[in-house]
């Protein structure tokens, strides 16, 4: 995989930039922040929000925009629309005035249901497995996957076509040079359906085609007239490599010309935009990347929303991209509870409760999605529920992160014993370094040791990790403004953006709890004190380290414990603290609770009262 | 945000509904602005082209895919009988022949000389739009759709499964606080619009079903129930499609309405004497919802039989109402979330400050006065405004 988020390609000239305002228009919120120079730094200064206004009565989403920059010119003092004109450029508003004006605007966008897509190719496991990545990876929702070996009859194939509506389609299939057949066959299917595309009646459906290069004339006979035709690089030329960003672009084109185009109100903030606006998991991709790469780290992004989940992860240099259409906190919660069943919600909440209340509680979550948790208990709920849902989307990213299926290897004896193969998952949980979560049930858990555990708890990291959340949710606005200013992106992302919970330290193995995992010594920055103990399997320990303290580590495990560098070696580690501190867990990898009920009970409260989860019981 | 507070439900006496009532595909428009209009009206047509059926013809009779053209009998564009010969080898040895036959009735709409493949399409299907309710076309909006405007009461559930369907109204309890059994309903509620009070059970659920009742209106379900009758988890809030199992396998259409939730919860007064007062008269009842992106509540439509010609002035889906400014004093508010999910009171401060609640988060609440007199302080995203006069 070559693929990286694209960047628009659109110049953008002028003065240098002090002061931006940037928007991101979702479904449900459109919210803005203010950027403004500081010094040599930039730093975000204020934000405001509105109701996204795509939908009836005002079909015009401008105008949740205008309200969201209306509140930030309240609360800054700053004057940036003149009517509905954004003051361009940023000056002093003269003696004793407030200042006026900013330099630019950038937006991106997920209304509307945000991008969504169906992707086609040749052999479900390779080309249309590629072409599924180049579609996530540009901020899509993938609605079906066809491939000629999906399983489903030809009739079968075009029923679907023709009922799933997309914002556009992604036709690969075969190496250049390689099958002509099949991408041919692909593309009678989709002229035989004539699909049409989900917003308006009167527009021909865009169609990107970037499959084998020998078959493209006949591409262009089948659906040239039927579709919105664009042909750009095979995004698989050869069988050992993805060439995905061409294809990634084009549908980022599209996207502005086709799709948003047709959405109510966007053709007037196309031209208010200093940049093409991006579909907002493109935006937060870029971010991901971009942190990834300048501070040389393997990570895993999460964004857990009502609706969806999405995943980055930057492993090696290699960033992909997953989500989880199905999964979410407050519109399809009820969804994460019959994809992971009731026990499995049920082992992480602190208390019993009847399964009826507790299904019908999660239903009326998903009828009344803008409501909040009163009490613990149901916050303990839907913190139960939110580990599930980060655990699966988990799951789906790591069964499609991986390297190129179908693709001769040369392997060694230890290879065969390890049963390992083409296409295994690029996730791996040892060379972490960081995690990023995202969406309100982590940034706005009333305790920040509480997005920790939940992340702990759901992704399992092994060996030293380190943890963060997004405070307010601005990485998409930070992912639009990486492509025009890094630097100013990369200044508001550190101090503004990411909130470093701490470190988790895990080590590998099992054992009976109360029984020896690691010995460990703490040697604090600053002169502090240094600590040394004993980890005991079970046990849960945090230790204090503020986010401006440093630490070295020395971990001496038992002889069945690993951490990373095999059983019973020790390590030594540099670690950072954050607004929680140090986590040791001694639970044990894999995390297994117990099973006989009332065990997992007395756990569950030993564990919350040893990091102070909730207050008061438990 | 300006508004911290869920949209409220419209239950309202005298209200203007404007449906945007769109086709699919660009078909016929087969009504005028100004015509009057039955739920049942046919308002617009259609033609869904047929299904497409593959059949390899190079690969049955054994030839290389560019030869297939030599080899049909029927002409791309002709139309076909089932088991009509569409392609044939000519062997030397005639009981070595290979003869391709069409597997429908249709018209063989294309030979691919590179795949070898034969694309046959069955008729086009003629699809019909409804009116759905009872009302005055208002506008025509060219080979898509148009609008019907109706002068009526409404009542928004805030979950529904099931889609468009109209029928006489009754009653199967005497107050909002009962539940409706199995035992209430008889066969004389065939086709029609039956009002629940606070619950009803799977077996009551069936039973409608059996029975041919045309919609059911309650206060709540269990969700364990909604599962046994559509034989699946619902995982999200989009519905307007399903049809209901009865005997393990048969599935009947009908459509549900919640007004309240999930749970055995006393259907609103308000809600409840308006049913009431239009027991007798046709309704029209929609279950599909959606609660993400264009949000769309389930709803019971009572056209109005004398209406007074109030104009509406909005465009678009919906009743035509203003904006609300907000939530005022003196609101009736239904809470929406637990502990005291259900319960429905009147606002009786509005403090502006953030206050921290159990969970340590800090939020913004109003205090809500509960019919028992006792008053309540809840987070302001944990309730709803009983809209409508």
């Amino acid at each position: 995989m070559t693929g990286s988020a694209p960047v628009p390609d659109k110049p953008v000239a002028g003065p240098p930039l002090s002061v931006i305002i940037a928007t991101d228009c979702g479904s449900t919120t459109t919210k803005a922040i203010l950027i403004e120079k500081k010094g040599d730094g930039y730093r975000q200064t204020y934000r405001g929000e509105a109701p996204t206004t795509v939908e009836a009565p005002f079909e015009d989403v401008t105008r949740g925009v205008l309200n969201a920059i209306a509140e930030v010119e309240e609360l800054s003092g700053r004057k940036i629309l003149e009517g509905e004109t954004m003051i361009m450029p940023s000056r002093s508003g003269g003696a004793g005035k407030p200042p006026v004006g900013v330099d630019i605007y950038i937006s991106t966008s997920s209304a509307g249901g945000g991008l969504q897509m169906m992707v086609a190719g040749a052999v479900k496991s390779m080309t249309a497995e590629s072409a599924q990545r180049a579609a996530l990876g540009a901020g899509a929702i993938v609605m079906d996957v066809l491939a000629s070996n999906d399983g489903r009859l030809p009739h079968e194939k075009i029923e679907r076509i023709r009922s799933l509506r997309p914002d556009m389609i992604l036709l690969s299939g075969g190496t250049d040079g390689g099958t002509v057949t099949h991408v041919v066959e692909m593309a009678e299917y989709i002229a035989a359906a004539d699909p049409r595309p989900r917003l308006g009646m009167s527009y021909r459906l865009p169609l990107i085609y970037a499959g084998n290069k020998d078959a493209r004339d006949r591409v262009k006979g089948i659906l040239g007239e039927k579709t919105a035709l664009v042909i750009t690089e095979n995004l698989r030329p050869v069988l050992e490599r993805e060439n995905l960003a061409p294809a990634r672009q084009k549908i980022h084109d599209l996207f502005l010309e086709h799709v948003m185009a047709q959405a109510p109100g966007y053709k007037k903030l196309i031209e208010w935009t200093g940049v093409p606006i991006m579909p907002t998991p493109a935006a937060v991709g870029l971010i991901m990347e971009t942190l990834a790469r300048r501070e040389h780290l393997n990570l895993i992004g999460v964004d857990i929303g009502g609706a969806t989940t999405d995943v980055f992860s930057v492993f090696g240099g290699v960033f992909n991209r997953t989500v989880s259409a199905n999964l979410g906190m407050s519109y399809s919660v009820s969804n994460v509870l019959a994809e992971a069943g009731l026990d499995n919600i049920m082992r992480w909440v602190p208390f019993t409760i009847e399964e009826e209340t507790l299904r019908n509680r999660i239903k009326n979550k998903m009828i009344r999605p803008t409501t909040i948790p009163q009490t613990l208990d149901e916050l303990q709920i839907e913190q139960a529920i939110a580990r599930e849902a980060l655990r699966l989307a988990l799951m789906h990213h790591k069964s499609l992160a991986t390297g190129l299926k179908g693709v001769q290897q040369e392997r060694t004896i230890s290879d065969i014993f390890e049963q390992r193969a083409s296409g295994e998952t690029l996730i791996d949980m040892l060379t972490l370094d960081l995690i990023v979560g995202s969406g309100g049930i982590l940034s706005h858990a009333p305790r920040r040791v509480q997005s920790m555990i939940m992340m702990v708890d759901a992704y399992e990291p092994m060996g030293v990790t380190e943890l963060s959340v997004d405070s307010i949710f601005m990485m998409p606005h930070l992912g639009v403004l990486s492509s025009v200013n890094e630097q100013a992106a990369t200044d508001v992302f550190v101090h503004d953006c990411l909130i470093y919970l701490g470190t988790c330290v895990a080590p590998i193995g099992q054992g009976k709890d109360g029984e020896r995992c690691t010995d460990f010594e703490i040697a604090f920055s600053g002169g502090r004190s240094p600590e040394k103990g004993t980890l005991a399997f079970g046990e849960l320990r945090l230790i204090p380290l503020t986010l401006e303290e440093r630490a070295k580590i020395e971990l001496r495990p038992a002889r069945q414990v690993s951490l990373g560098e095999g059983k019973g070696v020790p390590v030594t580690r540099d670690v950072r603290g954050g607004v929680v501190g140090l986590l040791l867990d001694g639970r044990g990898r894999p995390l297994q609770l117990p099973g006989k009920p009332e065990d997992r009970l007395a756990a569950l409260t030993r564990w919350h009262q040893a990091v102070n989860l909730y207050p008061g019981k438990s | 945000m300006g508004h911290a507070y869920t949209p409220g439900l419209m239950v309202t006496e005298r209200t203007i509904v404007r449906k945007r009532r769109l086709l699919p595909i660009p078909g016929q428009v087969i009504v005028r602005v100004g015509d009057r209009v039955q739920s049942q009206t046919v308002v617009a047509r259609a033609e869904l082209a047929g299904t497409v059926h593959v059949v390899n013809v190079a690969n049955l009779l054994g030839i290389a895919p560019d030869e297939v053209r030599e080899y049909l009998v029927k002409k791309e564009g002709q139309e076909v009988r089932q088991d009509d010969v569409i392609a044939e080898n000519k062997p030397l040895i005639r009981w070595l022949k290979t003869e391709v036959r069409s597997p429908i009735n249709g018209k063989l709409e294309s030979v691919s000389t590179l795949t070898g493949q034969a694309l046959l399409r069955e008729p086009p299907r003629s699809l019909e739009l409804l009116a759905y309710v009872d009302g005055a076309v208002v506008e025509v909006h060219p080979a898509q759709g148009l609008t019907v405007e109706t002068e009526c009461s409404l009542v928004q559930g805030i979950f529904g499964i099931g889609g468009e369907t109209w029928g006489e109204l009754v009653l199967g309890v005497k107050s909002p606080d009962e539940s409706l059994t199995a035992g209430r309903l008889s066969p004389d509620m065939k086709g029609k619009i039956v009002v629940g009070g606070a619950f009803l059970d799977a077996a009551c659920m069936k039973r409608s079903a059996e029975l041919g009742i045309a919609g059911l209106v309650v206060g709540g379900i269990h969700d364990e129930d909604l599962r046994e009758l559509l034989g699946y988890d619902l995982g999200v809030a989009i519905t307007g499609t399903e049809r209901v199992l009865i005997d393990g396998k048969r599935r009947v259409p009908l459509t549900l309405v919640l007004t309240e939730g999930f749970g055995s919860i006393p259907m609103a007064a308000k809600t409840f004497q308006l049913l009431a007062h239009h027991a007798g008269q046709k309704v029209s009842v929609s279950g599909a919802t959606q609660i993400r992106a264009g949000v769309l509540r389930p709803e019971i439509i009572i056209p109005k039989e004398s209406p007074s010609h109030l104009r509406g002035e909005g465009r678009g889906e919906g009743p035509v109402a203003g904006e609300r400014a907000g939530i005022r004093l003196g609101d009736q508010v239904r809470i929406i979330r637990d502990p005291l999910f259900g319960r429905i009171g009147s606002v009786a401060g509005l403090p502006p400050d953030l206050k921290q609640i159990e969970t340590e988060s800090h939020v913004r609440v109003l205090e809500v006065t509960l019919s028992d007199n006792t008053t309540v302080v809840i987070p302001r995203a944990n309730v709803e405004i009983i809209e409508g006069t």
